[in-house]
């Protein structure tokens, strides 16, 4: 597997000086597996650098959606695929008690938000609905559960062969908690993270920041590394960086995180046009 | 170890903020989790009990009726909800570990998620005072 960081910045994109290194571009991921299947994860701002990427001549590319806020959709009409009549894409995102996939996305792609409706993006576009699933999607098994983030939103646990990748981008899993970290029972996101092989996660605030934003759905840089070390993963990228956080500040939450767990497992930081392999 | 569900798991933090006396139950009927103020009533602490299976807990507080008949686990709000998908109250009688008898007015709700799955069912009691 080949895993690409198209935008690493949560909540609103943030081009500018200070952030040249991790990058503004809000949430996208992508997953290229050996035999040629693409996932997108998420369709933040950084879809539009990753369309303009993928090989020429695919036929097929799935986009699995955690959630529907705006940071993580913003890049969808501007995805290149979807002008492609050649080129069959799959939605994939949460599904909800009140309303389709379709017509929550419909909310945001449509005038007078944005000139254009969903359903005239692409006649090859194709929406399907998760919540705890567990679906093939070519040479991937894509496991989804709900995580705790406001409004209805999943986690990933994309795998290949013996291979994982867990993508909670957006996570607050000691909300309300009494403890944190507490038993892997009683935690969101647990199941999803156990033993990845790579783990991308929700780091958006300091610890200082966290108290005052409580709720918010999102997690510390020391929360996200405990979560890391009790899921045992072997591999975590810090992801989902505050717009208000520059190049500078980001390096040095990471290495105050590293000293404050000392974690077991490799840490690369969320950088825009980091390229993984597993 | 297993998770949760998400909604188990809020339920969990919620009761954990709230001084109601409040219990979980998974869809199988497992005592998961009860709170501080549900340990006060119930005269047992969960961190020495843990989980509890259906066929423990629905009989260790003895419920009775008005008359002292007992109930059997079906009448319980709890099951009734997990069973039936819709909530229910009841107003009856336990035996705490303590021994205490207590009058409990007690009201259950299933936990049914986004895609109409039932993960669990929660019941919030208090005690009528005598």
């Amino acid at each position: 597997m080949k895993v690409g960081l198209w935008g690493t910045r949560g909540s609103l994109a943030s081009p500018g000086a200070d952030t040249v290194r991790y990058g503004g571009n809000t949430s996208c991921v992508s997953i290229e597996g050996p035999e040629g299947t693409w996932l997108v994860l998420d369709a933040g701002t950084g879809i539009r650098n990753l369309g303009y990427n993928l090989p020429s001549g695919l036929k097929r590319v799935d986009i699995l959606l955690t959630h529907l806020h705006m940071d993580h959709l913003q890049g969808l009409p501007f995805f290149a695929p979807l002008r492609n009549p050649e080129v069959e894409t799959h939605i994939w995102g949460p599904a909800s008690t009140m309303l389709g996939l379709k017509a929550r996305l419909q909310r945001y792609v449509s005038p007078p938000l944005f000139p254009v409706s969903v359903r005239d993006l692409s006649p090859m576009l194709h929406f399907h609905e998760l919540s705890i699933d567990m679906v093939e999607i070519g040479e991937f098994c894509v496991v989804s559960q709900l995580i705790i983030h406001p409004n209805p939103t999943v986690g990933y646990r994309v795998m290949h062969k013996n291979k994982a990748v867990t993508y909670l981008p957006d996570h607050e899993p000691m909300l309300g908690a009494s403890t944190f970290p507490r038993s892997p029972e009683w935690t969101s996101g647990y199941a999803l993270a156990n033993g990845a092989d790579l783990l991308i996660h929700d780091t958006q605030y300091t610890l200082e920041e966290y108290q005052a934003r409580i709720g918010f759905g999102h997690s510390s840089m020391v929360q996200a590394f405990q979560f890391a070390a009790l899921a045992e993963v072997k591999h975590f990228v810090p992801f989902h960086h505050d717009p208000a956080h520059s190049d500078d500040q980001l390096d040095q939450m990471i290495t105050d995180a590293v000293q404050a767990i000392t974690p077991d497992f490799e840490v690369t930081p969320g950088l825009e046009g980091t390229i993984l392999n597993l | 170890m297993a998770q949760q569900e998400v909604e188990v798991i809020l339920a969990r933090h919620l009761a954990e903020n709230l001084a109601l006396p409040i219990f979980i139950i998974d869809p199988q009927g497992n005592l998961i989790f009860f709170n501080e103020p549900a340990e006060a009533v119930l005269g047992l602490r969960f961190g020495d009990t843990g989980l509890l299976p259906a066929s423990e807990w629905s009989t260790m507080f003895e419920p009775v009726d008005q008359d002292g008949k007992p109930i059997v686990p079906e009448e319980l709000p709890l099951m009734i909800a997990m069973t039936y998908s819709h909530p229910a109250h009841k107003g009856f009688w336990i035996k705490g570990l303590d021994k205490k008898m207590r009058q409990i007015e007690l009201t259950a709700f299933p936990i049914i998620g986004q895609s109409g799955r039932i993960s669990g069912a929660v019941a919030i009691f208090w005690e009528v005072p005598a």
